[in-house]
């Protein structure tokens, strides 16, 4: 058996998406930016999934622009405005990698993993500052930021997509990035809102798709499917909190010195992060082989796990910690499962260094 | 038994891996990344983890990616800079085996709750009357027990070089039988942490490299040398000097000074030991000695941590590795003085 406890890394695909995805798979086919018969019927599924992604994310159809995924909106979005950018020291690697590319800056984040609102410059083109951060799922006050700066705001809204309310909560940013993955859709499709008058260089170059800001035939399929997911996701969010408390209060009571990153209020529900005073590589590998799937920070290209920089930019240790992700398959045999490995490997793995 | 296989991404552990299956043993591959550094090529390049992880997938093994960078920068990188700014020799690939490969390793894979740990080292590793002994390859052109001579009892209790029992022609031929995708990669060669611009390129950002004189024996200027911490006893080109004449060797290094002299001149008769280990118990008496990863064995003495060559030898740098040879069995090793 195995218990996934990784969904901010990505979520098992809903039944209803495969289901919707499979007839572009199967029978239906067509590009959509053709004139035929056959290309206007995969244009009409490509704007019905628009329509309805426009909808849950409160923007107008034509301000949604399709992408490959999180990564690729949030390189349109730092890239295509360019100029002065800034961003908060713990965002994705996708915003804060390409944030640097154009010697950008970073602003800080307090200890409880908000970022510093007084912090935000007002002499950026692009602020750019994550709804919810992927490693320890914290909301981030992006209303408050957007009031503070001049120019335009990006939100990563990758994480919060699964939980919150994007249309609302992100209305004041100009650029949205989502991914259908995280919300129990398929990999490589992701969306980047592009609120009007808000002016993008492309990334890609080509056949003049999506309104010439992203060139490329579309992933019907993906693009069916996503709007598949967030249909779902939005008629029942997954409803894990209790799950999550659980979790936390007993692996909290069950490894003496373990903390929670931060405090529980102000998080999203899915997502839990702990510190403990063994090595994250060795307890991950002991985990797996007690078929309990969880992560800790960022990996690197080769594999190896990277410090953590959230944690970093929270003043905290960066050497043992531990994500787990809930979402919409997990179950309390989940729990049960995680609170019987977990602490036991961390016994083991102390007993070891500290012998 | 639980076995930990350490991966690099090359031909001898790939098949240790899989020989280990065939043993029957519940096999689990990892790869180390040691060095961060910008390159893409050494021996823990992302090209050589991502070949890794293919060959532990084709042999249906799960595979970990361990990163013991801070250990391989404070244990081996760190150490080989400071021993070329003391005008020392290193070898940093037997650092490595000291501190991170051997070490390190070897405390991940106690905690994981592995029995054992195997590399794609050729050496042997046999069990006689309830001792360890750590053997040359049967292959001895491929031979690296040289570079394992630190390994003691405890270590060797749980360490397994299944490679070490073929020649290296049968090992690719294994593995070309499996379709392993590393069944063709050439052998590592050199140190892994050094790439492209080569040790002077490596080290000039580290430390200050400075010119020095070459003189003779006699003190006349012969040469000079552009880094005099480069220089390595016994070495014979590079040294500015003039073509045609007898071959002339370093034969020391002192300050800005690298003093040169014939053949002859650099034969010694002995040489002191430090920083000595041994795989089981001390050796007092004949032994062969070998100076480095693939040097000629030299009959000599060992006594009270001086080595007493049976014949003039050229001498060792300090810093470099000697290790102490019974038979074809390892007895121990230790540093030049």
């Amino acid at each position: 058996m195995v218990t996934y406890l990784d969904h901010a890394a990505t979520t098992p695909v809903r039944p209803e998406v495969a289901e919707a995805m499979l007839p572009w798979l199967t029978g239906r086919y067509g590009n959509p930016s053709g004139g035929h018969a056959v290309a206007r019927a995969a244009r009409q599924a490509v704007e019905e999934a628009r329509d309805e992604l426009a909808d849950a994310l409160g923007c107008q159809p034509r301000e949604l622009v399709f992408t490959s995924g999180g990564t690729e909106s949030d390189n349109l979005a730092v890239a295509g405005v360019g100029g002065t950018v800034a961003c908060s020291a713990f965002e994705h690697h996708a915003v804060l990698d390409a944030v640097r590319a154009l010697g950008g800056s970073t602003i800080p984040v307090t200890p409880a993993g908000v970022v510093d609102v007084n912090a935000v410059p007002t002499d950026a083109d692009l602020v750019s500052v994550m709804l919810v951060n992927n490693e320890i799922g914290t909301i981030q006050p992006v209303g408050e930021v957007a009031a503070r700066a001049r120019g335009l705001v990006h939100t990563d809204a990758v994480q919060a997509l699964p939980w919150l309310d994007v249309a609302t909560l992100a209305a004041a940013a100009h650029l949205v990035s989502v991914s259908a993955h995280k919300i129990g859709g398929p990999q490589g499709v992701g969306a980047l809102v592009v609120r009007e008058g808000v002016r993008l260089t492309p990334l890609l170059r080509g056949g003049g798709q999506e309104r010439e800001r992203r060139s490329g035939t579309h992933n019907v399929a993906g693009v069916v499917g996503f709007a598949a997911a967030v249909r779902a996701c939005r008629a029942q969010r997954p409803d894990v909190a209790g799950l999550r408390d659980r979790l936390s209060d007993g692996l909290l009571a069950a490894i003496p010195g373990c903390q929670a990153s931060v405090e529980r209020v102000g998080t999203v529900p899915g997502i839990l992060s702990l510190l403990l005073d063994v090595e994250s590589e060795a307890l991950l590998v002991l985990l797996d082989r007690a078929g309990v799937c969880a992560s800790a920070a960022s990996s690197c290209a080769s594999g190896a796990m990277e410090p953590s920089h959230v944690l970093g930019a929270l003043g905290l240790p960066v050497g043992g910690s531990l994500r787990l992700s809930l979402g919409w398959t997990s179950t309390d045999a989940d729990v049960d499962h995680a609170l019987e490995v977990i602490p036991a490997a961390v016994a083991q793995l102390r007993e070891k260094v500290y012998r | 038994m639980k076995v930990l296989v350490a991966m690099s991404g090359g031909v001898d552990s790939s098949v240790a891996a899989a020989l280990l299956l065939d043993a029957g043993h519940e096999v689990t591959g990892c790869t180390m990344r040691l060095w961060g550094g910008q390159s893409d090529t050494g021996c823990c390049s992302v090209a050589d983890v991502d070949d890794a992880r293919r060959v532990a997938q084709q042999l249906g093994i799960p595979h970990y990616v361990f990163d013991f960078g801070d250990d391989f920068t404070a244990g081996v990188v760190e150490p080989y800079v400071a021993a070329h700014a003391a005008g020392r020799t290193p070898n940093p690939c037997i650092e490595c085996n000291r501190t991170v490969k051997f070490d390190r390793l070897w405390r991940r894979a106690d905690a994981l709750g592995f029995d054992a740990v195997a590399t794609g080292h050729h050496a042997r590793v046999v069990e006689e009357g309830g001792r360890w002994r750590l053997r040359r390859a049967v292959d001895a052109a491929k031979d690296q027990s040289y570079v394992l001579h630190m390994l003691d009892q405890a270590t060797l209790a749980r360490t397994l070089l299944p490679v070490g029992d073929l020649p290296k022609a049968e090992v690719r031929d294994r593995a070309a039988a499996l379709g392993l995708r590393t069944a063709a990669k050439p052998d590592s060669q050199d140190v892994c942490f050094i790439t492209k611009g080569g040790r002077e390129s490596f080290l000039s950002t580290r430390l200050a490299l400075t010119p020095g004189r070459v003189v003779d024996t006699a003190g006349a200027e012969v040469g000079q040398v552009a880094a005099v911490q480069l220089v390595t006893i016994g070495q014979r080109k590079g040294l500015g000097l003039a073509g045609g004449a007898e071959p002339r060797y370093v034969l020391d290094v002192e300050g800005d000074t690298v003093t040169v002299g014939s053949h002859d001149e650099l034969l010694v008769d002995q040489v002191d030991l430090t920083d000595v280990t041994w795989v089981d118990r001390p050796v007092d008496g004949a032994v062969l000695v070998q100076c480095s990863a693939h040097g000629e064995p030299r009959p000599a003495t060992v006594a009270g941590g001086v080595v007493r060559f049976d014949s003039p030898s050229p001498r060792v740098a300090p810093g470099q590795s000697i290790v102490l040879y019974v038979g074809d069995e390892v007895a121990g090793g230790g540093l030049a003085g």
